[in-house]
């Protein structure tokens, strides 16, 4: 299949590679396009042209920013708080419990038990038994639940006890869900939020390391998130309660644990905005969840490299944010995207084909998307290491489309 | 009392061996233990075990229909300790036979001639109620017929008729009140009527038309009016059943003196959405009322090619539900039944399971041609000989409320407002482009605005290539 290589008509010196030299040694994560020579167009902006007298010279930007992970601009006067991940999870649905009667929980073992991993902990002792509600074993039948008790009026937060258990409640999501506000012309809302760990985590499995996002992102009327630090976690969490149409927030099972200083006053993050986590001039990194880590482990070894990729986590999943996305790869003139779905119908792939649509213009290189192969997630510690896009592949493949 | 058991059992084989007995029977008492035979004879009572006792009557099938309720008396004062609580056990190894010799009967009031069956139970109806619910059933008939003869002529895509299911329709709505929310499966329209929706609203959303409230982006019958608290229907089988499960819950949550009332067909208890809904409302102990129309098909799937219990009214108490059977086309049954339903729901705050016997007399839809898999002759059977309608008016006829000039009357002028109803809906136009990407979500997001704005400059480019008033 061949790509589309930009710049063949514009390109004043052109630089052709021996496309020996662009095979990454990493086995099967980078896309078959690879392989292919990359022809990178010199523009007319000088600051962006890659000097031709050799082939890997980079211009170092002005400002290198040594750091891996951008220091946040401290915009609270008041201390914050520090935490984990989860139980960011939990306070900010506790707030909202707090704020408004109509919030309420259901799922699996989410009243005394706390859930699986503990982000109701302690709400069925303060909020009582029917209002942090224990369900019967069935997705289906609780996601309707909640479907029926949101379109009464209540704001039901449904717990997948892990996402992929989700795929038995695909018929409420689709058909009711999704829909009931569009079909009924308007008179009923589903302010649901749909939440649960999901990914790839230690050893759990082909059936519990599922990416639903991949299955879930086709749905007209549902928006979906994805949360990766407690800030984002608290915020994403609080404003998908807050939001009047269905959110499907996708948490990770191996984030739970992070720790990190929240603000302590009352933040909501935008349900529909990307966050920019280390700002750059290089190349555009576009990943979210648990790839994050990776992506910026990588960039703490493309930053010696002297390199300087921008690296945003996309955080929306339904819509994409292609405003901050789009003045990225305005800026950067490369993408790539680094995910965990698997490579056929993936995030990934709808983004590429979103940045290829909308920002065709702009690339100096085609999109490249590394993502998990087509495999069922095996148990075994090393083959589900290699189902995992690892960050040396991502420094490998900021290598090739920087050259 | 493992050790207990295990004393019996040694105690058991050293009398044995003492004895010489081979022949004994022995039955254990734990289910999970294979039951140690050295013959299949039935012997006498041979000698007294304080701690084990014997069992000497045939295995065969109980046939008492009551069996789960009943212990065997000599156990009775034994019981055992396991998580859900205390259960008598029994030495004799009886399994619950699959059904009960005597099927559960149906509750009615009205005989076929619709006089009121001596020494019934029953919720009186007044003359103005009972008119009413005449008067409804009647122009359900009439605007089945009609707009099931518009689709035949075109003027609609689709229709499906509640033919044969009149007095569960009307009936069941008459016993509820305004405020309980109503979840329908797709053959009860009656329930809107009753609540005030009208003909003209009704032919609005068949037409899919501007004025339609779903604003037309569902198929025809799929009713939906926030104001009337009746659920916009949704073409999956079932998807309602857990979801009057969460209304349920949300008017326990807001302790309002309401229920949650669904309707599902006999085929949809075949989904596993039905388990889960009524297992769900069991547990939350949520008030929902859960009406079954076992109208004998489901589409070409008679009920013996659907499951093999006796109906459903024996599921409910699986489920630990209070259920009833009742005729579904006996109007007042239907009306006390569901009335006391409701009260139950509402006042204990539970779950009720009503199955309503009745029989399909039209075609599923306008998509079906039943003859294809039923007599003629049975559907000509349950049309006249056993119709709800008119069995109810004879009753309201027999109490001097009704006349037949009442009925030529009300048939009239019903087909008359239904007609310039459709009429008036086929002229209506159509719903602009903008209603085509709004209410996905509340607010548009920016892929859904590029979209639209897409599709408007196609269509301002090529306006010949688009339907008429299609443009903003």
């Amino acid at each position: 299949m061949s790509a589309i290589i930009h710049g063949a008509g514009a390109a004043t010196a052109l630089t052709t590679f021996n496309s020996k030299k662009l095979v990454a040694p990493c086995r099967t994560n980078l896309p078959a396009r690879s392989k292919r020579c990359i022809v990178v167009a010199g523009s007319d902006d000088a600051s962006k042209s890659f000097g031709s007298s050799s082939v890997l010279s980079v211009r170092r930007p002005q400002k290198l920013i040594a750091n891996a992970v951008a220091t946040k601009t401290d915009t609270s006067a008041t201390t914050g708080h520090e935490l984990l991940l989860f139980e960011a999870l939990q306070e900010g649905l506790e707030e909202e419990m707090d704020r408004d009667p109509h919030v309420c929980v259901m799922g699996e073992d989410v009243g005394h038990y706390g859930g699986s991993y503990k982000v109701t902990k302690g709400l069925a002792d303060k909020f009582g038994d029917l209002r942090v509600l224990d369900t019967p074993i069935c997705e289906n039948a609780f996601t309707g639940m909640g479907i029926g008790a949101a379109m009464t009026g209540l704001r039901p937060v449904i717990e997948g006890m892990n996402m992929g258990f989700l795929l038995l409640a695909f018929n409420q999501i689709s058909n009711n869900c999704g829909m009931l506000h569009y079909t009924s012309g308007g008179q009923f809302t589903i302010p649901v939020v749909i939440r649960g760990p999901g990914g790839v985590g230690r050893q759990l499995g082909a059936e519990h390391s599922q990416r639903l996002e991949s299955y879930f992102q086709s749905i007209p009327g549902i928006q979906m998130v994805a949360c990766s630090t407690p800030y984002n976690a608290k915020g994403l969490m609080k404003a998908a309660i807050r939001s009047e149409n269905p959110v499907i927030l996708f948490e990770h099972v191996l984030l739970y644990n992070l720790k990190e200083k929240i603000p302590d006053d009352d933040y909501i993050c935008n349900l529909e905005e990307a966050e920019m986590v280390r700002p750059g001039e290089h190349i555009t990194i576009l990943t979210y969840s648990r790839m994050r880590y990776h992506v910026m482990q990588a960039a703490k070894t493309l930053v010696n490299k002297g390199y300087d990729p921008e690296v945003i986590d996309i955080r929306s999943l339904k819509p994409f944010d292609l405003y901050t996305i789009g003045n990225s790869v305005k800026k950067t003139h490369r993408v790539l995207i680094v995910e965990e779905c698997m490579r056929t119908g993936g995030i990934g792939a709808s983004l590429t084909a979103a940045i290829n649509e909308n920002f065709h213009d702009y690339l100096d290189a085609p999109v490249m998307c590394l993502s998990s192969q087509d495999v069922p997630t095996p148990y075994a510690g090393t083959l589900e290491e290699w189902t995992v896009v690892q960050p040396a592949q991502i420094v490998t493949a900021v290598e090739q489309l920087c050259q | 009392m493992a050790i207990w058991f295990a004393r019996s059992r040694t105690l058991v084989s050293s009398l044995r061996q003492n004895l010489g007995l081979s022949a004994i029977f022995i039955k254990h008492n734990y289910s999970s233990r294979r039951p140690v035979f050295t013959n299949s004879q039935l012997s006498p009572r041979v000698f007294l075990d304080p701690f084990s006792s014997y069992r000497h009557e045939s295995t065969a099938v109980e046939t008492h229909p009551y069996l789960v309720q009943q212990s065997d008396h000599e156990d009775d004062a034994q019981e055992l300790d396991f998580p859900g609580g205390k259960v008598g056990y029994t030495s004799e190894m009886k399994f619950i036979p699959e059904s009960s010799s005597r099927r559960i009967p149906c509750y009615r009031v009205l005989n076929e001639h619709g006089k009121i069956i001596s020494d019934s139970d029953f919720i009186p109806v007044s003359e103005k109620l009972a008119v009413r619910m005449y008067e409804q059933m009647a122009t359900l008939q009439v605007m089945d017929h009609i707009f099931y003869e518009a689709q035949r002529q075109g003027r609609i895509s689709f229709y499906l008729t509640s033919v044969g299911e009149e007095a569960i329709n009307i009936a069941s709505a008459a016993a509820l009140s305004p405020e309980d929310v109503v979840l329908p499966q797709y053959r009860e329209p009656g329930v809107l009527l009753w609540r005030g929706f009208t003909l003209e609203e009704f032919a609005n959303q068949c037409f899919g038309n501007k004025a339609d409230y779903g604003k037309g982006r569902q198929m025809p019958i799929h009713y939906g009016s926030n104001q009337h608290n009746y659920f916009t229907v949704s073409s999956p089988i079932a998807t309602q059943l857990p979801q009057a499960a969460g209304v349920g819950y949300a008017l326990k949550m807001e302790k309002k003196n309401a229920c949650a009332v669904t309707f599902i067909g006999d085929g949809g208890t075949s989904e596993g959405d039905f388990h889960a809904g009524l297992n769900f409302a069991a547990v939350m102990e949520a008030p929902v009322v859960f009406i079954c129309r076992n109208n004998g098909w489901a589409i070409s799937t008679h009920i013996s090619e659907q499951f093999r219990s006796d109906g459903i009214v024996v599921k409910g108490q699986a489920y630990g539900i209070r259920s009833i059977r009742v005729d579904g086309n006996d109007a007042l049954a239907v009306y006390s039944a569901v009335r006391s339903a409701r009260e139950m729901a509402v006042k204990e705050q539970r779950p009720v399971l009503i199955e309503a016997m009745t029989y399909r007399v039209g075609h599923h839809s306008t998509s079906d041609d039943s003859t294809k898999y039923r007599a003629a002759d049975e559907i000509q059977y349950w049309k006249m000989s056993r119709n709800p309608v008119n069995r109810f008016k004879k009753w309201v006829e027999d109490n001097g409320w009704w006349s037949e000039e009442d009925e030529s009357k009300l048939r009239s002028s019903t087909r008359k407002q239904l007609l310039q109803a459709i009429q008036a809906a086929e002229k209506w136009e159509k719903q602009p482009l903008t209603e085509l990407f709004n209410d996905v979500y509340d607010v548009k997001t920016k892929n859904l605005e590029e979209q639209e704005l897409g599709l408007k400059e196609l269509v301002e480019k090529q306006p010949q290539d688009y339907p008429l008033g299609f443009h903003n």
